[in-house]
C-alpha cells in the first residue's frame, strides 16, 4: 500500500518558517507569526497547515506535561533495502531535517489536567511512513495506556507503509491493530484525530479502528492514494475527493473538529466515554435454562478438543 | 549503468559520499544480477493465469461446499469467496480472495481485487464461524485491494481495518495459506491468523514492485530490482519469520497440477488444526497476539532486535 504515499501536499502550502508564504485556500501572503501565533490554520480563510508533531504536542499537551515514552526505539535496516538511496541515508537526512527519531512520538501527558497517553505523527518525518519503530511504539503506547488506565489518543498523518521495510512494515497494521483489541477488552477509550494527509496502511488500520474518529477540516484521508486510484480508473477525481467532508457525507468519520477546538473537544470526548456506569454481565449462556441434554457449541468445541488429545494419532506420535 | 548517470542529479550530495554510493549501488547491482531470475521468475509464477486459485483449491480439496455470499450491507463481492465446508469430521469456514480465468470472470471477479463489501463478507462469516466453533481457513491472492472512488467512500480502509480487527478477535483456530498473490493490506486483511502458511512460488509484499520501482527508482522497469529488495518470496518471509511454514509445490509449480497442490495444502491444513485444536483455547488466542507483536525489526539503545 505503500504506493498510496503519492500524496499531493504541494497544494497545502508548506509549513517553512523562513518568510511569507501564500495561503493555498485563499491566497493571502501569510507571515509565519500569523500561522504558528493561530495553530497553523489561515486567520483569514482556516486553512488547516500541516504541523509537526512538536508543534502538535505544543498544541494538545498541558504545557510541561509531556514526557516521552519508548523514545529509545530507532529503525534498523533488516533488508539492507537500497534504492537510489540507501535506507539509513534516507533515516539520517529525516532526522536531521525533523529533529524526530521516527515518524511517531509517543508519551504520557495532560490534556486540560486529564491524564492521557499520547502519539502523534509527523508527516515530515519519510511521508509519515509506517515501520517497525511506529508499529512497536504504537504497542507501548497501548501497553502504558492499559497499564494506567488512561486513555489514548492518537494524532495520525502517513502516507501509508514503509517501503524500505518491505514486508515488515505491512505487518505492521496486524501488530497494531493486535494492540486495538487487546485495548478494546479492557477497555480503554481511543481517540485518533485524521489529520492531512492519512492514508494506506495507517488507514486501514489503528486510525480507523478507533471508538471516536476525529477528522481535521480539509484533511485527505483514504486507503488508496488519488494518484494510483486516477491510474486504475483513468478518469480525474473529483475536487473533493478523500477529504474530511466528503468522509463525513459518506459516514466514514465522527466528527469533524478544528484546530483551534481540537484540544477541548478531545477531553470532553475522553471525558464522556469514560462516564459509563459498570454493567458486567455474567454471559446468559451460564444460566440454567438450557434444555437438559443439549450441549452448547463451546462444549462440544471442548469435547472434539479432548477426543482429538485422546486420539490415536497423538500417541503414535508421542 | 542508467541508474549511475542519474545519481550526480540528486541534490545535496557530496562528492565522498556520492563515491561510496557509486560503490554500493555496483555492488548491489551486482548482487542483483546474480538473484535477479530466480525472483522474478517467482514473481511471475506467483501471477501465473493457470495457477490454481481458491475455488479451484476448494474444489479439489472438500467434499461439500456451500458458499455464503453478500455483507448484508451493500452487496456481494465476487473477488472474495467464502463459505463451509465439511472436512474430517468437522465444518470449516473458508474464505479467499478468487480470480478469474477469462476476460469475463475475470471482470466478474475483478481481477482479485476486493472492495469494501469483500471485507465485510469476509467479517460476517469469520463471526459466524467464531459462534459455533468453527475453524477458519483463508486463502491469499489478490494484487490488492480495489482502489476506486466508489470502494473509498464505502471506506475501504475501515473495512480492511476491521478485518483485521475481527481475526484478532477470533476464538476458533485459524489459519492462512498464500497461495498466489499476497499484495499489500488487501491480502493481509485476511492473513491475521494463527498459523500462516505459504506455497512455495507465492509472493506477500507490501507493495507491488512495479508500483514499488516507480516510487522509488521513478521508473517501473526496475521492478525486477524492487521484487528483490522488497524481499517478497517464500524463502524471504520464512527467514523474517513473517510465515510460519512454506509448502512445496508440485514440479514447475502449482500451476502443473492443481490436484497435486491441492493435497499438498490438505495435508498442511490437517497438521496446523491438528496442533491448534488441541491447544488451550486463551492460550492459542494468546499465543495470536504474541506473535503479531513480536514483528518487526527495531534498534533499543543501539541494539538491534528482532
Ligand atoms: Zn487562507
Amino acid at each position: 500500500m505503500a504506493q498510496k504515499v503519492s500524496v499531493d501536499i504541494s497544494r497545502r502550502g508548506g509549513n517553512s518558517l523562513d518568510g511569507a508564504q501564500s495561503c493555498p485556500g485563499c491566497k493571502e501572503l501569510l507571515s509565519p507569526g500569523d500561522l504558528s501565533g493561530n495553530s497553523m490554520v489561515c486567520p483569514h480563510c482556516g486553512h488547516h497547515f500541516r504541523m509537526t508533531a512538536r508543534q502538535r504536542i505544543e498544541l494538545l499537551a498541558d504545557p510541561g506535561s509531556w514526557s516521552e515514552i519508548a523514545g529509545n526505539l530507532r529503525s534498523a535496516d533488516p533488508l539492507e533495502f537500497f534504492d537510489l538511496r540507501p535506507y539509513p541515508d534516507r533515516l539520517e537526512e529525516a532526522e536531521y531535517e525533523t529533529g524526530l527519531s521516527e515518524a511517531m512520538l509517543t508519551g504520557r501527558a495532560r490534556m486540560n489536567k486529564m491524564d492521557v497517553i499520547m502519539a502523534v505523527m509527523d508527516f515530515g518525518f519519510m511521508g509519515g511512513s509506517m515501520g517497525s519503530v511506529v508499529g512497536e511504539r504504537f504497542w507501548r503506547a497501548a501497553a502504558e495506556a492499559m497499564d494506567t488506565r488512561f486513555p489514548l489518543v492518537v494524532v495520525c498523518a502517513s502516507g501509508g507503509a514503509r517501503m524500505q521495510e518491505g514486508i515488515l512494515s505491512l505487518l505492521q497494521m496486524a501488530k497494531t491493530t493486535c494492540a486495538v483489541e487487546l485495548m478494546a477488552e479492557a477497555p480503554i477509550p481511543f481517540v485518533t484525530v485524521l489529520t492531512h494527509p492519512t492514508t494506506g496502511g495507517v488507514m486501514a488500520s489503528f486510525a480507523t479502528l478507533a471508538d471516536v474518529i476525529v477528522a481535521e477540516p480539509g484533511a485527505l484521508m483514504c486507503f488508496s492514494g488519488p494518484r494510483v486510484i486516477e491510474q486504475t480508473i483513468k478518469e480525474k477525481l473529483p475536487e473533493d475527493f478523500g477529504l474530511a467532508e466528503s468522509n463525513m457525507d459518506h459516514g466514514q468519520v465522527d466528527l469533524i473538529v478544528p484546530r483551534t477546538e481540537l484540544k477541548d473537544r478531545l477531553v470532553q470526548i475522553l471525558g464522556l466515554l469514560e462516564g459509563g456506569v459498570a454493567c458486567a454481565l455474567q454471559p446468559l449462556w451460564e444460566e440454567k435454562t438450557r434444555p437438559a441434554g443439549r450441549r452448547g457449541a463451546f462444549a462440544q468445541a471442548f469435547d472434539r478438543i479432548k477426543a482429538l488429545a485422546n486420539a490415536p494419532w497423538r500417541s503414535s506420535q508421542r | 549503468m542508467t541508474e549511475l548517470k542519474r545519481l550526480p542529479t540528486l541534490p545535496g550530495v557530496h562528492l565522498k559520499d556520492e563515491i561510496t554510493k557509486i560503490s554500493q549501488r555496483l555492488k548491489e547491482l551486482g548482487r542483483g544480477r546474480h538473484l535477479d531470475k530466480a525472483v522474478w521468475d517467482k514473481v511471475e509464477l506467483a501471477r501465473h493465469p493457470k495457477r490454481p486459485y481458491t475455488l479451484d483449491y476448494i474444489e479439489n480439496m472438500f467434499a461439500g461446499f456451500i458458499e455464503l455470499h453478500g455483507d448484508r450491507c451493500y452487496g456481494d463481492d465476487s473477488a472474495i469467496v467464502g463459505g463451509l465446508a465439511a472436512y474430517q469430521g468437522r465444518t470449516l469456514m473458508v474464505i479467499g480472495h478468487q480470480k478469474g480465468r477469462d476476460l469475463a470472470s475475470r471482470t466478474k471477479r475483478n481481477f482479485g481485487m476486493p472492495r469494501p463489501e469483500g471485507y465485510r463478507k469476509a467479517q460476517r462469516l469469520m463471526q459466524l464461524a467464531d459462534k459455533f466453533g468453527i475453524p477458519v481457513m483463508t486463502l491469499i491472492d489478490t494484487p490488492g485491494a480495489f482502489p476506486g472512488i466508489a470502494a473509498e467512500e464505502r471506506g475501504q480502509g475501515s473495512a480492511i481495518a476491521n478485518s483485521l480487527l475481527c481475526m484478532a478477535r477470533l476464538n476458533v483456530p485459524t489459519v492462512a495459506v498464500i497461495i498466489g498473490e499476497g499484495g499489500s493490506g488487501g491480502a493481509l486483511a485476511l492473513a491475521l491468523t494463527d498459523r500462516v502458511l505459504m506455497l512455495e512460488n507465492s509472493v506477500y509484499s507490501v507493495i507491488t514492485p512495479e508500483a514499488c520501482a516507480a516510487i522509488l527508482w521513478k521508473d517501473s522497469s526496475e521492478a525486477h530490482l524492487a521484487a528483490q529488495t522488497l524481499g517478497m518470496t517464500s524463502a524471504d518471509l520464512a527467514r523474517l519469520e513473517i510465515i510460519d511454514e512454506v509448502l512445496p509445490e508440485p514440479r514447475g509449480g502449482a500451476h502443473r497440477d492443481h490436484a497435486a497442490a491441492a493435497r499438498i495444502l490438505k495435508d498442511a491444513l490437517e497438521e496446523a488444526l491438528r496442533e491448534l485444536e488441541t491447544m488451550n483455547p486463551r492460550l492459542r488466542k494468546k499465543e495470536r497476539f504474541e506473535k503479531f507483536r513480536r514483528m518487526g525489526v527495531w534498534k533499543e539503545n543501539g541494539l538491534t532486535l528482532f
